[in-house]
């Protein structure tokens, strides 16, 4: 079935006030930014909302800037921004790696970070970067502001803490003083345009704290914490070796708990989280 | 609910009344009568209705109409200048680019951004640039020929 374009209200607020105003009027508006994935569902006639606001013309959204200890992104921030952003390279280099691997690049100029979290996919590119690079991220209604840890962001499949009258305004993450040792790396059905199957992210700090987050292998994206301690203890003790990675790898991945669904199957999932885990852990020892 | 839209196409003010979730290839092809731009897909896999938006190549089924307010927009019509044919459009001509055509609106928009972002583009770059258009008849060497011919094209008239 195709959408009906006269089924959907579409406004566009003058500013950012004017788009939480009408988030707040408890009148079922939900927020369209650059379309990439609601005008899918749109064409599919599987957009349930009849009243859209969108908000890509909003300036208040865009921008990438340096604000005290963080790296301060606006909602709008589009793939091929963070590709280019020389800041987000230094300072949030699996972010960067994340958009590259993104779709194409007529999609990377229009899908948003905002957008990409607020859908909440489980399988979503950048979510797994964001959540190595300890992000935050702000959440506006008429009412106030608040910085919500993104590690707690998602509560279950396509549920997160955000209220019906906010929006996701701008995502920060904390600069770094020194180059992070990093990793990214999705597996898809091809290099462009797909849909990760699995999907791996992790950081190294100077100072030994370790991050390590999945894509694809549970209801939504996650840091995979046992891995991290097993990873931070290693290094606490001196540097990463071939047989500690075998030893990590092989106590598995608690988090993961990955399903047959139409892009793969459980049994490949869990036997590629092992391998890219083992990828990502050996790039660390040299 | 109908909304006017103004926007510039091809260089040209156009103003258009249409449902602000329309999609813009629709409005292009049928209120605009620009139906050079194609619909292959229409959920942003296929590249086929690629056009560029103030400066950035988009999926015109992806664009809501009401986003088109004020943008500066260029489709396949405006790449050749009157007669004079694009150094992509030449090239894609002289090196077999096209077959049956439908992909080829959006290969060209497509390749003309990669060369104005990249102006040498290496084989990766190409694959890249183009990795968001899908041909199903040329299996894709004679189009990244094209490209590369276009880009020795365009520094030789440099």
């Amino acid at each position: 079935m195709r959408g009906d374009a006269h089924a959907h209200a579409l406004v566009a607020p003058a500013d950012l006030n004017g788009a939480l105003a009408l988030l707040a009027d408890k009148s079922g508006y939900r927020v369209l930014a650059g379309g990439t994935d609601m005008m899918v569902a749109f064409e599919r006639g599987l957009l349930k909302e009849s009243r859209l606001v969108s908000i890509w013309h909003l300036a208040e959204l865009r921008g990438i800037r340096v604000d005290g200890p963080h790296l301060v992104m606006g909602a709008l921030t589009t793939y091929t921004d963070l590709i280019e952003s020389p800041l987000v390279v230094e300072n949030a280099p699996t972010l960067a790696a994340a958009a590259r691997d993104t779709a194409a690049v007529a999609i990377r100029n229009r899908g948003t970070v905002g957008g990409n979290i607020a859908n909440a996919s489980p399988a979503a590119d950048l979510p797994p970067a964001l959540l190595v690079h300890d992000c935050e991220v702000e959440l506006r209604s008429s009412s106030g502001a608040r910085w919500v840890d993104y590690a707690g962001f998602h509560t279950g499949y396509k549920t997160t803490v955000m209220r019906p009258d906010e929006l996701i305004a701008r995502v920060r993450v904390p600069l770094s003083s020194e180059p992070l040792r990093h990793f990214y790396r999705k597996v898809g059905t091809r290099k462009a345009q797909a849909i990760s199957k699995v999907c791996i992210a992790a950081t190294v700090r100077p100072g030994g704290v370790a991050r390590v987050a999945f894509g694809s292998v549970a209801p939504t994206v996650v840091r995979a914490r046992g891995v991290e301690r097993e990873l931070e203890t290693v290094l606490a003790k001196g540097p990463l070796t071939p047989e500690a990675v075998a030893r990590i790898v092989g106590m598995g991945v608690t988090e993961a708990t990955p399903i047959d669904d139409i892009r793969s199957t459980a049994d490949y999932r869990a036997r590629v989280t092992r391998n890219v885990l083992r990828e990502c852990l050996m790039s660390f020892t040299a | 609910m109908k909304n006017a839209v103004r926007c510039s196409v091809n260089g040209t003010p156009c103003a258009f009344t249409a449902p602000p979730m329309a999609r813009l290839l629709d409005v292009l092809r049928e209120e605009v009568s620009l139906t050079g731009t194609k619909e292959g897909c229409g959920e942003g896999e296929c590249g086929a209705c690629t056009v560029i938006m103030d400066g950035r190549i988009v999926n015109s089924c992806l664009v809501p109409a009401l986003q088109a307010e004020g943008a500066s927009i260029t489709t396949i019509e405006g790449i050749a200048k009157g007669e004079v044919l694009h150094a992509v459009q030449t090239a894609f001509v002289t090196h077999g680019g096209a077959q049956c055509g439908m992909c080829t609106p959006g290969m060209v928009i497509a390749a003309v951004d990669l060369l104005e972002r990249i102006p040498s583009p290496d084989e990766a770059q190409i694959r890249e640039g183009l990795a968001g258009n899908i041909c199903r008849c040329t299996g894709y060497t004679k189009i990244f020929d094209a490209v590369r011919e276009a880009a020795r094209l365009l520094a030789s008239a440099a």
